[in-house]
């Protein structure tokens, strides 16, 4: 029953950020930027981690994305309709995605040698306290990486407000 | 299995049946109250009292011309409608009705609400983008800035009913105020949260985005025919989903108070019933909000309120549970 959902959200998955990559439209491509984070979400889902993928709709499609929209229409419009396609820059664009395609193959090469990993066999922990589990390592296990991720985004923060606040005083 | 899909099929057509109809009918009872507590008739000449003016307002809106503008952006324009649409009903799926009624529960049923509703600013920014009309790109981006700030204190307002429930299952969470409603434990929370879902719906004194009289309805200005009831369609089942939501968390959803036997369903019509009154209450009652003023309200006043709402509900549950 999975299968052929994994499958259609992986072609959404590709189908829309290569129309992502490929439009001069701004605006058309944060929207599909968007369709890809809901597919990938899909992908979460028949991962079992429901909350990730809740995450992943609520923070990078609802606010995130949204936020993108936001400044690029706060932008000249006109200009961002139609934007330059190519930079010149193809001979390290195809040195990155080499090293990127030999990452993922490294990746799957060593996946395939644990038996739960073989082929597209997900290993589906769908244990009904997915949330629960999550919460509660958080909190224990790795609760100095979380509490210093926390700092870190606080940190973030007050720079974004002490560099509005500056232009704001001018 | 093929039962199963059938009987889950069959669920959702009765749902979404029900709220297109529903909805249709929330058009006419929100003229009629608000025609009453301003001292008039409201809609009178269709049927009996007017009652079937909501099949004649979608006759109509259904035979209109549909007009796209000549220098709109032809597919974004045509997607958006449906992308405000589409999470508006998406919803529906994990709302619980009843306690052997709802179309499915999963274990972050109130998050997947929050998540899937946040979806529905991107068809109003893709509405008012794609117009290509200033009134529609400021509609669009004021209601861009106002769910985004509004969202985080509607999450942040159903935090201390979900430490309270200890779970994201909004069947789970209706059970747990099987004694106690959560509305008496969490007034403060409550409070927020209906704020922040009027804001949500963009409802008055929050609807910035349409604000007929300065933006001239605002981001679906260019919109005619079906493509503009679509609006209307989802403005009204995003306030009975919210509304749900609200009885779900706050009300005790389908649990009624002891001693008045009905049925667990009657319960929840009733409380929807009353909810739904309030919001168009409100509407006849309350002047529009300034947009420095929603965002002052916002940061300054709603924000704080929601954290140190968590905050007190943590320090009650570890000092007396």
């Amino acid at each position: 029953m999975e299968l052929p959902f994994f499958y259609l959200f992986s072609a959404g998955i590709i189908g829309a950020s290569l129309l992502m990559v490929t439009r001069s439209n701004v605006i058309h491509a944060a929207l599909l930027l968007v369709l890809t984070f809901i597919f990938l979400a899909g992908v979460y889902i028949l991962a079992g981690a429901e909350f990730l993928a809740m995450v992943q709709v609520l923070l990078y499609a609802g606010g995130i994305m949204v936020l993108y929209l936001f400044s690029i229409m706060f932008m000249n419009v006109e200009v961002s309709v139609r934007l330059r396609q190519f930079h010149r820059q193809s001979f390290f664009a195809m040195i990155a995605a080499a090293v990127l395609a030999v990452e993922i193959w490294m990746v799957l090469a060593r996946g395939s040698a644990y038996p739960a990993y073989k082929g597209f066999a997900w290993p589906v922990g769908a244990t009904p306290g997915n949330v629960e589990a999550l919460g509660a390592t958080l909190y224990t296990k790795y609760l100095f990486p979380f509490e210093v991720a926390s700092i870190l985004l606080l940190a973030a923060m007050i720079g974004a407000i002490v560099l509005a606040k500056r232009s704001i005083d001018r | 299995m093929i039962a199963e899909l059938i009987a889950a099929t069959l669920k959702i057509a009765l749902v979404l049946g029900t709220i297109s109809l529903v909805v249709a009918y929330l058009t006419y009872l929100e003229r009629k109250i608000i025609g009453h507590i301003q001292m008039r008739m409201g809609p009178m000449r269709v049927g009996w009292h007017g009652l079937l003016q909501p099949i004649a307002d979608g006759l109509k809106l259904f035979l209109k011309e549909d007009i796209i503008p000549s220098k709109a952006d032809r597919i974004v324009f045509v997607i958006a409608p449906i992308m405000v649409l589409m999470p508006a009903f998406v919803v529906y799926s994990v709302l619980p009705f009843d306690e052997n009624f709802y179309i499915t529960q999963v274990n972050v049923g109130l998050f997947l609400v929050l998540a899937v509703s946040s979806l529905g600013v991107f068809g109003i920014v893709m509405a008012g983008w794609a117009s290509n009309s200033k009134y529609s790109l400021l509609g669009a981006l004021r209601s861009a800035a106002q769910m985004l700030s509004y969202e985080i204190f509607l999450g942040f307002s159903l935090i201390g009913p979900l430490m309270l429930a200890g779970s994201l299952n909004l069947q789970n969470i209706v059970v747990a105020q099987g004694e106690v409603w959560f509305v008496f434990y969490q007034p403060l929370a409550f409070i927020v949260f209906f704020i922040a879902a009027l804001a949500e719906t963009n409802r008055i004194p929050f609807d910035l985005p349409e604000a007929e009289t300065e933006l001239v309805a605002g981001f679906h200005t260019e919109y005619s025919g079906m493509k503009f009831a679509f609006f209307f369609l989802a403005e009204y089942a995003n306030i009975m989903a919210v509304s749900t939501v609200g009885i779900a968390v706050f009300f005790g959803g389908w649990n009624g108070i002891d001693g008045i036997p009905l049925p667990g369903f009657v319960w929840y019509l009733l409380k929807l019933g009353a909810f739904i009154f309030v919001f168009i209450w409100i509407r006849a009652t309350l002047p529009r909000y300034r947009y420095d003023q929603l965002m002052r309200v916002g940061w300054k006043f709603m924000f704080p309120l929601a954290i140190a709402n968590i905050f007190l509900t943590g320090l009650m549950k570890f000092l007396f549970l």
